[in-house]
């Protein structure tokens, strides 16, 4: 999507007009110019160049927009941007510390969990989105947090594994 | 692309006064948009008439969950998540609670809301069957004030509700006095999370003397239906049949007969109607059976 030239809407108004928005990203402020109702996932990619951040369905259902947003994960999809204004933003390239991958990037690389690579940001994201809230999560809270995340490859096993496996090696650290 | 972000207004004016302000100045021009899960689909998909949207997420006024001694009242801005994990919600309203928990997935939990799920008037949205049995009340508000109405009637046809076009949504009030009842719910679908539902059903039942107190004869019950009409539905000639007796195997006949003529299923993406009337009448009959079982004494 571009926009080359700011417009106004017609029948009045400015507010159809670009204007800025100031919201923090892997922990560094960023402030754009965007129309109010551009989506979250084309202010990450096409404003931001964030492209990690995956477009699959458009429409909530497939997880690969997920973001963490105040700390809650979110389909970046069906977020218009002035409601992002002032928040604290995490996408996947906010994940690794540094040039070391994170437990959960770590674990997936060796069991499996990423193969073609299209879910793998949001399934990461939702994963942190649980150990966060549950260091030690049952198998059963790994498959409801990653029920909103669809993979066509791996057929979820190694996916649920990884998680799992992250979580062993945070808690025994 | 099928939609142009240029096109669209988006305003939030930050306060429930300045929002009703609006509304009440151009009734009927501004959609209020929630957490956007069923308003961005729209939007995406190049379908969403409106072009002056007003946001409410996150109002205030809208997000406080409110325990008083005879009521609990639910701002129309909390989120399915802050349902869940809600202890009265969990405690004594589970059909809401698990109707929360089958929505979506954790993403769209964390920013749908229970007012945004009404106001879309979805006749398969997962919680509105259980508000039709618990019976719940609807506060509205607008610059002419507030007014309670019930919810049941609220839905008068396929996305119609008896809401002015400068109304907004305030608060869900749930009665508590549903403790010694039978809570039954199911969502019968491709699957729970993401997946709209075939059928939906959310059920409460008592026995004279209570769960486990030894009687049998139905002293009160509310069945309530998603995905089966074109708005969510209380099977009231079904509970008119049963209230009073006990269950045998007639009774279940006679309601599960009942059941299917009172539902008008349709034939469409997600089931057929020969399916969805197989399952309504095979719910209504679960539940019977459930409710018979709650009388035994352990």
């Amino acid at each position: 999507m571009s926009h080359s030239s700011e417009r106004r809407g017609q029948g009045g108004g400015n507010n159809r007009a670009k204007s800025e928005l100031s919201l923090t990203i892997n922990g560094k402020p960023e402030t754009v110019r965007v129309f109010p109702m551009e989506r979250l996932l084309d202010v990450l990619r096409q404003e931001l160049g964030l492209t990690g951040t995956k477009e699959g369905c458009g429409e909530g259902e497939c997880g690969s927009c997920s973001v963490l947003m105040d700390g809650k994960l979110v389909n970046s999809c069906l977020i218009p941007a002035l409601q992002a204004a002032g928040a604290n933003l995490t996408t996947i390239e906010g994940v690794a510390e540094g040039p070391q991958l994170s437990a959960l990037q770590a674990a997936f690389l060796e069991c499996g969990g990423a193969q073609c690579g299209i879910c793998t940001p949001g399934m990461i994201l939702s994963a942190s989105h649980l150990l966060n809230k549950k260091p030690e999560p049952t198998l059963g809270d790994i498959r409801e947090v990653l029920a909103g995340n669809l993979c066509r490859c791996t057929g979820y096993m190694q996916i649920f594994e990884a998680v799992a496996e992250a979580a062993r090696r945070k808690s025994s650290v | 692309m099928r939609f142009d972000p240029a096109d669209y207004e988006l305003i939030a004016p930050g306060t429930l006064q300045a929002v009703v302000a609006l509304l009440a100045d151009e009734p009927g021009k501004w959609l209020p948009i929630a957490g956007g899960t069923d308003v961005m689909v729209l939007y995406t998909a190049g379908k969403l008439p409106a072009r002056k949207l007003v946001s409410i997420w996150n109002l205030a006024e809208l997000r406080s969950i409110e325990v008083l001694p005879n009521e609990i009242k639910i701002g129309a801005g909390c989120t399915y998540t802050e349902l869940r994990e809600h202890y009265v919600i969990a405690q004594e309203f589970p059909l809401l609670a698990s109707a929360a928990r089958w929505t979506g997935g954790i993403a769209n939990q964390n920013r749908g809301t229970l007012g945004g799920n009404i106001a879309n008037a979805s006749p398969a949205a997962d919680s509105l069957p259980a508000l039709l049995a618990y019976e719940a009340e609807l506060i509205l508000v607008s610059v002419r004030g507030e007014r309670r109405v019930p919810y049941v009637g609220f839905h008068t046809g396929y996305k119609k509700m008896k809401l002015a076009p400068d109304e907004l949504i305030r608060a869900i009030c749930l009665r508590r006095c549903f403790s010694g009842y039978l809570h039954y719910s199911r969502k019968v679908g491709a699957r729970n999370a993401q997946a709209i539902a075939k059928v939906c059903v959310a059920a409460l039942g008592r026995l004279r003397g209570g769960v486990g107190g030894g009687g049998d004869a139905i002293d009160d019950v509310r069945i309530a239906l998603g995905s089966v009409a074109p708005v969510p539905l209380r099977l009231t000639e079904v509970e008119r049949i049963v209230s009073g007796k006990s269950v045998d195997r007639e009774l279940v006949q006679l309601a599960k007969k009942a059941a299917v003529a009172a539902i008008q299923p349709i034939d469409d993406i997600r089931s057929t109607a020969r399916y969805r009337t197989a399952v309504t009448g095979n719910l209504v009959a679960e539940f019977l059976e459930q409710l018979r079982a709650t009388g035994k004494t352990a």
